[in-house]
């Protein structure tokens, strides 16, 4: 049949078919597919069901309720509460300053967060008063860090160029003020690390895991490729060596044959233990996978700087390191939300971290009535939570990689 | 330094390279005046970009002595440094930064190596790339140019660090036919702004016109050298003939 070339098309023809046409073509096509569709759709929904009515009729989630401090904060001391509570006001504050000077991801961030605080604001207000253990001014503080993020927005909307270098500098303070602040004064205020856990310490943990392994696992990558063979045989070496053990050996060997080689004067702090744990883990990855990156680079990148006359430090700072880190973006996320996730492996050395909570929860002797235990409903909250930040970590990564191709 | 007359640039004398068992170039000794426009060719593999990369060190030769505007090539990283802010280089693979805009590309070598400011930089690099005839793509990405574009970039890129020597590594072989006049142009204007050139071409048109040498190496070795005119009319050799005869 001659194709008629005499009136182009203005666009690919878009194929378009109604539902009931698409139902016909994919899921009863003949009367096997159909038999297969039809018994699908009564286990989805037999399942879906099932969900709900656990949902909605469960007794168990009282259970979650009047334990929401234990997976927040562990067993850290509900007189202190507005310790953590003042360094989520200062991180809401900054992200809503940073979204108004910066826009784009940082400010769906901002909104997000204070957005799932002014929720959580609503539900702390709308519990009926015999079953919520939370304190009015739970209410009010997450009320209260809903609007230091919107203020922040609209503050930093305004005076965007003053507030750059302050909020820049704000951030970098946070973690630091933010230990500090956890760990109080010392004396009698001071808040003991064994008694810091929940989401809490879920985050202490990856947040310093990542925040410390990603120039650690630069610095590895960079030396395995020197020209030096000390260095070089050295990282090669300990990248060989963290990545054929399991995380959990190293936490074993942190927390329980570390004390045994150190004088018994040097006690380290259980959590910094974990801490470094993680951090020497994550950054054997780290380094790998940046490795990849600077390899994939043409050989031209470089010559080409050379050729203008940059030194090799320059080369590494402004060439190939951004270029490297531009391509494996994808990969470190991957990374971080697996370490995210992985510090839950410090229940194993008697840490009380998210899963370590949901644990406690669920054997407290108190739902010992509860037919079928409470730990189903722990474990889905627990879960949750999970889910939003990893959630977030990808979606904010997806984000930032389709910034970063434009122009490509 | 060996009888080194003022105006010679660039002063090779028994130039000898391996890779591994291959020897890539055979006693390559040449001289080259200041503001002299050379054009090498030679069939592929005969040395002839080895060799003007022996000139700033993106390749190390193993005998013989470089000399560049009276600087000799050492192992000793300061002098490597300051031959090669006398020398700008252009690629045939362009090997622009993807991840900076034009603009960042052309300022980057004067920001860090010459230390200028950055309004300095930046009035001189829209000062080049007006030059080149691309200022008003001075914003976006490499990866949003066309490759005649970028290469008229990286000639910017080049430039910007005021060099005395240019060279050329096969600035249009990568091109589409139709972008590589705009890249000769810009070009043969540099080569009468009296800058010393040196050029790995099969652009014989180029090399007829703005050419005041032109070099013929083949298996490492300078086979011949003479000014376009008896070049191409000529040529001495039997396979400086049949390399002609393959591309003209």
């Amino acid at each position: 049949m001659a194709t008629d070339i005499s009136q182009p098309r203005t666009r690919a023809p878009r194929p378009s078919i109604g539902v009931v046409e698409w139902l016909r073509q994919n899921l009863f096509s003949n009367w096997w597919n159909s038999l297969i569709s039809i018994v699908l759709l009564i286990i989805i929904s037999q399942v879906l069901w099932g969900l709900f009515r656990w949902i909605i009729g469960s007794e168990g989630w009282i259970a979650v309720a009047s334990n929401v401090r234990l997976i927040l904060l562990g067993r850290y001391p509900s007189a202190e509460v507005w310790r953590p509570q003042l360094i989520v006001a200062m991180a809401s504050l900054l992200l809503g300053l940073s979204g108004g000077i910066w826009r784009g991801i940082p400010l769906s961030l901002a909104a997000g967060f204070s957005g799932i605080m002014l929720l959580l604001g609503f539900v702390s207000f709308a519990m009926p008063a015999s079953e919520t253990p939370l304190p009015i001014s739970t209410t009010l503080f997450l009320f209260g860090t809903a609007a230091l993020g919107a203020a922040g927005i609209a503050a930093a909307w305004r005076l965007r160029d003053m507030l750059r270098w302050p909020v820049v500098a704000g951030w970098l303070l946070l973690y630091p003020v933010a230990i500090l602040i956890l760990h109080g004064s010392g004396g009698d205020t001071t808040i003991g690390t064994n008694l810091w856990g929940g989401l809490l310490l879920t985050l202490l943990l990856s947040v310093s895991g990542i925040v410390l392994s990603f120039p650690l696992g630069i610095l590895l990558a960079l030396g395995r490729r020197s020209k030096l063979p000390v260095i070089k045989w050295f990282c090669v070496g300990y990248i060989e060596l963290i990545r054929g053990v399991p995380l959990v050996t190293l936490l074993f060997m942190a927390s329980l044959m570390l004390p045994l080689f150190l004088p018994a004067e040097v006690r380290i702090d259980a959590v910094v233990r974990a801490i470094v744990a993680v951090t020497l883990f994550s950054a054997a990855y780290l380094a790998e996978n940046v490795r990849g990156g600077l390899q994939s680079l043409p050989r031209g990148q470089t010559e080409a700087a050379q050729a203008l006359g940059l030194n090799p430090v320059q080369i590494t700072l402004l060439i190939t390191l951004p270029q490297a880190l531009r391509a494996v973006l994808p990969v470190l996320v991957g990374q971080f939300i697996a370490l995210f996730k992985d510090t839950s492996l410090v229940v194993i050395i008697g840490l009380t971290d998210l899963l370590g909570a949901a644990q406690a929860i669920y054997t407290q002797p108190q739902w010992l009535g509860i037919p079928g235990g409470v730990w189903r409903e722990t474990f889905f909250v627990v879960a949750g939570i999970y889910w939003v930040f990893t959630f977030t970590m990808s979606r904010t990564a997806r984000k930032i990689e389709s910034n970063l191709n434009v122009g490509r | 330094m060996s009888n080194q007359t003022t105006d010679d640039i660039i002063v090779c004398e028994g130039v000898n390279k391996w890779f591994g068992e291959f020897q890539a170039l055979k006693d390559v000794s040449i001289r080259v005046k200041k503001g002299e426009v050379v054009v090498i060719c030679g069939p592929s593999g005969s040395g002839k970009s080895t060799f003007i990369r022996t000139i700033n060190r993106l390749e190390e030769h193993q005998e013989g002595r470089i000399f560049v505007d009276g600087i000799e090539m050492t192992n000793d990283i300061r002098n490597i440094d300051m031959i090669r802010r006398e020398v700008g280089m252009v690629f045939q693979q362009f090997n622009l930064f993807p991840h900076l805009t034009v603009l960042q590309n052309v300022t980057l070598a004067p920001l860090w190596v010459r230390k200028k400011t950055r309004k300095e930089s930046e009035a001189k690099a829209m000062e080049l790339l007006n030059r080149v005839g691309i200022v008003e793509q001075a914003l976006k990405y490499p990866g949003q140019l066309s490759g005649g574009q970028q290469q008229r970039v990286a000639i910017a890129r080049a430039l910007a660090m005021e060099p005395r020597i240019m060279l050329f590594d096969e600035p249009t072989s990568a091109l589409d036919p139709e972008m590589v006049k705009e890249v000769l142009d810009v070009m043969k204007t540099l080569a009468r702004g009296g800058i010393t050139m040196l050029c790995v071409t099969h652009e014989m048109g180029f090399a007829r016109e703005v050419a005041d040498r032109v070099v013929f190496m083949d298996h490492g070795m300078i086979v011949e050298e003479n000014t376009p005119d008896t070049f191409f009319t000529n040529p001495r050799h039997e396979r400086t003939k049949l390399f002609l005869s393959q591309i003209l």
